[in-house]
């Protein structure tokens, strides 16, 4: 019985150091595809076009009523100890060093990483990467590279657009609906919010957009590999649903260490 | 005259499943094997193995006198340019179209023009029965259609071996007929060395100069399909027993 579990705790482990250097060998020729032509940009701005036109509407409409709602707490805490005017420095640094980033990797986990996973998963299954290393075409160049790329160009972008709405959210709340003055609302922001904030906004939207990439185009690729995954048209739901779980997972962890690292 | 593919020694294993047992055996050039065996036995297993996509446990492939197994990308995308392959499910590419798919090999290995692509995948289109069909997405096609798709797509840098997976599983056997008349007609015109898998016995035995059964791990090679009914090896017999009751497919009715 102990010897048994010994075993299945050996055989886990092992399992676990085996996907892990996977998925570490997948990262190393996902970068590689990036230097190997001819390189599909036509690919990368359909990429675009799928992870980050078609994200915005969302990403706006979550930002903008993030925003309102840290508008709406914000002031009642403020107003509490009398600092209400300070709410725009509230809302502005919330967004650009935290909300902005986590939320927008966790928008697109939910939109274009999930669907970037199905696809890769469904392509495995039917063969479609076979068919490509048979024709002698780098998956990695020919598929994988341009959404890598595409990917680690939109959410720095989705992120500023996150946090603009936001911010305009936090305006409207506090400024238009509770009558706080719309020059210390503004002020707080220029006075407070540095260019150290915006950038450590930025390297968080970047790192955060490459795990997405990473662990959802690679539980794809790998979706015959994945223990207990299943198989054909189960594997890939599954498969699809553990990507959004470990790439939220991995964003909030990321995020921890980055900010402590950086406050 | 050096064989096009040679497998020296091959084991292949899954866990404890021993799939190919101490594999030897010699595909001729310009010849059509079928690699006969019933479901489960590792005919796919053998492909893959040749085209490098799984590494034997032991054993040597060679294709055209180069072992496969010590190449690097480059030298097995080389490797691999030799090859045509129709998957079983046909393995077109969800996202193009049928013309796409069939462009797909000329536009990402060949340097030729616009103009000689739109026309050599207009020629291919009108030779596989597609005209017309050229816009269209593979969820659209029948089955029969995407295997001609697939055929195409194999056969657009005139390879010299190419490898089907299956061809006909899954068709009406009137769309299997067409499939492997155009088989038939597209081997006598370019002339390639071809590796059918296959359980669809005896149907498929006329379009073979080869046949090698595959069972319990074991290929056993016939230099002529007509020799299988005359083997006294128990385990062919006991095959010959189960599958050849089926009418031959004439090469006159392939024709």
């Amino acid at each position: 019985m102990i010897v048994r579990a010994i075993e299945q705790l050996g055989a886990g482990a092992l399992y676990h150091v085996r996907d892990l250097g996977r998925m570490a060998r997948f990262l190393g020729y996902s970068f590689a595809g990036f230097f190997k032509r001819p390189f599909r940009f036509a690919e990368v701005i359909r990429q675009l076009r799928l992870i980050g036109v078609n994200s915005t509407p969302l990403i706006l409409f979550i930002g903008l009523f993030t925003g309102m709602v840290l508008g709406l707490q914000g002031y009642h805490t403020l107003s509490k100890v009398g600092m209400e005017g300070t709410l725009g420095m509230l809302v502005s640094l919330s967004l650009i060093r935290e909300l902005g980033p986590v939320l927008t990797a966790l928008m697109v986990t939910g939109r274009a990483g999930s669907a970037m996973c199905a696809e890769l998963g469904i392509m495995r299954n039917s063969e479609q990467f076979d068919a490509l290393e048979c024709m002698a075409i780098d998956p990695f160049r020919y598929l994988i590279s341009p959404k890598y790329l595409a990917i680690l160009i939109a959410m720095p972008i989705l992120t500023i657009l996150f946090d603009l709405i936001g911010i305009f959210g936090g305006y409207l709340t506090g400024v238009v609906l509770l009558g706080i003055n719309p020059g210390a609302y503004m002020s707080g922001i220029e006075v407070k919010v540095l260019n150290e904030d915006i950038t450590l906004g930025l390297y968080k939207s970047v790192s955060f957009g490459l795990l997405v990439v990473w662990i959802c185009t690679g539980r794809g690729y790998f979706v015959q590999k994945i223990k207990g995954a299943g198989f054909g048209a189960e594997a890939v739901s599954r498969v699809t649903t553990q990507a959004v779980v470990y790439t939220s997972i991995a964003v909030l962890l990321w995020n921890y260490l980055i900010t402590a690292v950086f406050i | 005259m050096k064989p096009a593919i040679r497998f020296v020694d091959v084991v292949k294993k899954f866990d404890d499943q021993v799939v190919l047992d101490h594999v030897n055996v010699e595909f001729q050039k310009g010849k059509t094997t079928v690699i006969a065996g019933g479901s489960g036995q590792g005919k796919s297993v053998a492909l893959k193995l040749i085209l490098g996509l799984m590494e034997p446990d032991s054993g040597q492939i060679f294709v055209d006198g180069v072992e496969i197994g010590n190449l690097d990308r480059k030298e097995l995308d080389e490797v691999r340019s030799k090859f045509g392959v129709l998957f079983q499910g046909s393995a077109l590419l969800d996202s193009m179209t049928v013309w796409e798919n069939i462009a797909l090999p000329l536009r990402e290995r060949t340097k030729i023009s616009r103009d000689e692509l739109i026309s050599r995948v207009d020629d291919a289109l009108a030779q596989f029965d597609l005209s017309g069909h050229g816009d269209k997405f593979p969820a659209q096609l029948s089955g029969g259609m995407r295997k001609r798709v697939g055929l195409a797509r194999a056969t657009m840098l005139h390879p010299e071996i190419i490898l089907f997976d299956e061809p006909t599983t899954g068709l009406d056997p009137q769309i299997t007929m067409d499939i492997y008349r155009l088989f038939f007609r597209t081997q006598q015109q370019y002339g390639f060395t071809s590796i059918i898998v296959s359980h669809d016995i005896p149907k498929v035995f006329n379009l073979a100069d080869q046949v090698v059964i595959l069972n319990d791990g074991k290929m056993t090679l016939f230099e002529k399909p007509e020799f299988i009914q005359h083997s006294t090896d128990p385990m062919i017999m006991k095959f010959v027993e189960q599958t050849m009751g089926e009418v031959y497919t004439s090469s006159e009715e392939l024709k």
